[in-house]
């Protein structure tokens, strides 16, 4: 929007800026934290380990936040499910961490 | 013979004797079936994370074994005829989880000394 345009049509109350908006759109790079640790399998067992790959109410954080390759999310989904079954991890919680 | 790992709950009422007794019959169980105990684990009564059969807590018991596949549906067949085991669960173990379950000892061992 140039300044001109904004002063014609400036009576909606847009917000007028003298100096361009930089915001910051530079993407992290995510990368699979199994394939960079070279961890081959997803113990059942520590909990302490699965508690990362799951959220505030115990559900399983999805690929798109923790960026683990499609291979070892499975492998996860299936530890965390099993860890679920023993009681080692609940089904539903609320502020797990 | 593949390689098996067996994660129990026993039920938290149950006095020291029971719970020696519980799990020996299954050790004899598996031995006797031909299997090749490789570790025996026991982490105490721990809190679960949820109420099963409305108890807080539970004895869990880790046993890793060796044996051919199709002593396992008896095997759990035990387990479901057994009371006071509350839950369980068999996994299968494939190389990289052998290979885990080896490390996992090793630290255990070293920590535990």
């Amino acid at each position: 929007m140039s300044i001109e345009q904004q002063a014609k049509g400036g009576k909606q109350g847009e917000v007028r800026y003298l100096t361009p908006l930089d915001i910051d759109t530079k993407q992290i790079v995510k990368y699979c934290r199994f394939k960079k640790n070279g961890i081959k399998y997803i113990d059942y067992k520590d909990a302490k380990f699965l508690l990362y790959l799951v959220n505030e109410q115990g559900k399983i954080l999805p690929r798109r936040l923790t960026g683990t390759s499609l291979k070892y999310q499975r492998k996860v989904s299936v530890a965390i499910k099993r860890a679920r079954h023993l009681a080692l991890m609940p089904y539903v919680a609320d502020m797990l961490k | 013979m593949n390689h098996y790992e067996t994660v129990f709950i026993l039920n938290p009422v149950l006095s020291e004797v029971q719970i020696k007794e519980a799990v020996q019959k299954f050790d004899d169980y598996l031995v006797s079936k031909g299997a090749e105990m490789i570790s025996k684990e026991d982490w105490g009564l721990k809190k679960l994370a949820y109420a099963i059969q409305n108890k807080k807590s539970g004895f869990y018991h880790l046993f890793e074994y060796k044996v051919s596949g199709e002593t396992i549906t008896p095997f759990e067949l035990e387990f479901r005829r057994d009371d006071s085991v509350m839950r369980y669960l068999t996994v299968r173990l494939d190389k990289h989880a052998i290979a885990w379950a080896e490390k996992r000892r090793l630290r255990n061992n070293a920590s535990k000394k």
